[in-house]
């Protein structure tokens, strides 16, 4: 196994909200290698990003991190002091948002932007630090960085956007980089020149990768392991050739299932039935039991573990009931 | 950017013509000159020599004709009260209440900026609850009743400082300066914790927060200078107010400013100087805005580049 990049363990972040306290995220765990990418995988409200946001340690103000660790290089983010959290964002730890136009400061000139992480981390002076600026636009694709360097975020395409927001988070070579839906805004061509570049970078820096998205065909080119989200839990995990080939979940079967291969014209899509659980009212036993076709007694009383086979884990009764043949078989 | 000033100077010489318009015939409703400035006594054989000297005695439409072609020529006559040019008159007094005007607002805006940025850092806090409601206060509170609260207590109860006129020096400045500076600042405050929280929960301050970013750097690089159109806004506004407001404040403090002689010259029936304080005080409202549109492009490029698009 490559070297361990970040290891969460069993993170929870509590939502206080008006109406009362929601758990965003329950027991979350995963490891992110170096040199890989892993897909945080799920549809919208599922958690991942609220995971990201725990991970970096950017939540809003209502959401609190109730339990769990977050370890770099021996450190728990989760614990150190702000002042060494704020050391360790950007050289160990950095993010790439899903919208580069408003993740990029408007009033701000690019160049002083990208600038910036070699200000706050090397306290280099604004003109070594703007070369630096320069040097990484040129890395990253940007055409004429030296004049590039000083328009603003609106005079680039969304492409060229995202580009800087890449260099800016790649900048100080972090171990690890989430990527937040970084191409959900773009449109097919530049997003497939936003993933080679991601990848590219990786190689480059020996990053772990950490990918957060609900676009299966971006974690079946990408990714290297994924882990399938649902109500802030992960209910299956494991290499990303293995579980999309033989998905263990039910939850998972019915994402690979909705995605339309070989389908006719005219012909019905796939779709999971319902919506996932509001949050306020999240049933005891399996969260997935109401849209589940596999549903038994024992899913509406007790929560599925997280159980591991070999570099797998699925959380479903009737998986670890019958097998995963079983399962498959059923579907 | 000449093409941009050029196209405002334009567009502002019809309102500022309606104003100049509209003070002549507001003047001419408050009654004929002449029943002031003669004895009661007076002969009407001496009010119509009165009227006659000032021009009065031509009907409405030929006193509007010398009085656009004065104007024209930047001569807006000569003061009933003093006989001086009324234009440098107005002129004279501008200073004064520019001076106070500009003091006012740089300290309000100080003050909007500290608070309201130290407010904006937690929402709901302690410091924005009492920020909050004394910004609030202050933005309500009448200038007049405040200005005589201000001079009863510093001036009469406590004798610290003068009760009015500029003879005092630094002294003099304290009362008016408080007295227009509260509302300002109540405003402006409010504007800037607003600006403020909203800039602080965007993706880009979240960005500046994933760099390492100091808290005081990400105040001060990254949102203070997006809120600051929103404020550039209101206090543009506030500075228009002021320079209007001047009246009642400078007549209570007896500052020798163009608001005191505003109400001088409405008393007084002074036409022509009252013409050319008007004048005087709507152009400089309108260079006001004019330097308000300059300070957005200045503030944000996207401004800019739109303002040289259509040029």
């Amino acid at each position: 196994m490559t070297d361990i990049g970040m290891k969460v363990d069993g993170l929870t972040v509590d939502l206080h909200t008006p109406r009362g306290t929601v758990r965003a995220v329950d027991g979350v765990s995963f490891t992110a290698h170096r040199g890989r990418t892993l897909a945080l995988l799920g549809e919208s409200g599922c958690g991942k990003s609220m995971t990201a946001q725990a991970v970096v340690g950017l939540l809003e103000p209502i959401a609190e991190v109730t339990g769990g660790s977050i370890d770099i290089d021996g450190e728990d983010l989760l614990t150190v002091s702000r002042k060494r959290r704020r050391q360790l964002a950007g050289p160990a730890l950095s993010i790439v948002f899903q919208d580069a136009l408003t993740a990029l400061n408007p009033v701000v000139k690019v160049g002083v932007q990208l600038a910036e992480p070699y200000r706050i981390h090397r306290k280099m002076s604004a003109k070594a630090a703007r070369a630096e600026a320069i040097e990484l636009m040129r890395h990253v694709g940007i055409p004429e960085p030296e004049s590039r360097a000083d328009s603003y975020p609106h005079q680039f395409s969304g492409g060229m956007r995202q580009r800087l927001l890449i260099a800016m988070a790649v900048a100080l070579s972090p171990k690890v980089l989430i990527a937040d839906e970084p191409t959900t805004a773009l449109d097919v061509t530049v997003q497939a020149q936003i993933l080679a570049l991601l990848a590219r970078l990786r190689k480059e820096h020996d990053m772990a990768v950490i990918l957060i998205t609900h676009d299966l065909s971006v974690v079946a080119e990408e990714a290297d392991t994924v882990a399938v989200m649902y109500s802030g839990r992960i209910v299956e995990t494991g290499p990303v050739d293995q579980v999309f080939e033989d998905p263990r979940h039910p939850y998972t079967r019915g994402l690979l299932e909705s995605v339309p291969v070989d389908a006719e014209r005219g012909a019905d899509l796939s779709s999971i039935p319902g919506s996932p659980p509001d949050l306020f009212s999240i049933p005891p036993g399996c969260p997935y039991q109401a849209r589940c076709p596999l549903v038994m007694d024992v899913c509406r009383t007790s929560r599925p573990a997280l159980v591991k086979t070999g570099d797998r884990a699925v959380a479903c009764h009737a998986a670890s009931a019958s097998g995963s043949e079983g399962v498959s078989h059923a579907a | 950017m000449l093409t941009f000033l050029r196209r405002r100077a334009l567009t502002s010489l019809l309102p500022l013509l309606a104003v100049v318009l509209g003070v002549f015939v507001l003047a001419r409703l408050t009654g004929n000159p002449a029943a002031l400035y003669l004895p009661e006594n007076a002969t009407a054989e001496a009010r119509e020599q009165f009227s006659a000297a000032n021009g009065f005695d031509k009907p409405i439409w030929a006193q509007l004709i010398d009085y656009f072609a004065g104007v024209a020529r930047l001569d807006f006559g000569t003061s009933l009260r003093t006989g001086e040019d009324a234009a440098t008159m107005a002129l004279r007094a501008f200073p004064a209440t520019l001076q106070l005007a500009v003091v006012t607002m740089v300290l309000a805006i100080a003050v909007a900026i500290v608070v309201g940025c130290w407010a904006a850092l937690r929402p709901n806090g302690l410091a924005d609850r009492v920020s909050g409601m004394l910004s609030m206060t202050a933005a309500s509170v009448p200038d007049f009743w405040l200005a005589i609260l201000g001079i009863w207590v510093f001036a009469i109860i406590l004798g610290v400082l003068p009760t009015s006129g500029v003879d005092a020096g630094g002294a003099s400045w304290v009362l008016p300066i408080a007295v227009l500076m509260v509302r300002p600042a109540g405003v402006l405050t409010q504007v800037v914790r607003g600006a403020m929280i909203s800039a602080l929960g965007s993706p880009y301050v979240k960005v500046a927060r994933a760099k390492g970013a100091s808290e005081g750097r990400v105040v001060a690089r990254h949102a203070l200078k997006n809120a600051a159109p929103p404020a550039l806004t209101v206090a543009g506004d506030l500075a228009v107010g002021l320079i209007n407001g001047a009246v009642v404040v400078e007549s209570i403090f007896g500052w020798p400013g163009i608001g005191k002689l505003m109400i001088d010259a409405i008393l007084q029936r002074d036409f022509a100087v009252l013409q050319a304080a008007v004048a005087l005080t709507a152009i400089s409202i309108f260079v006001l805005n004019i330097a308000i549109d300059i300070g957005y492009a200045l503030l944000d490029a996207r401004v800019r580049n739109k303002a040289g698009a259509a040029a």
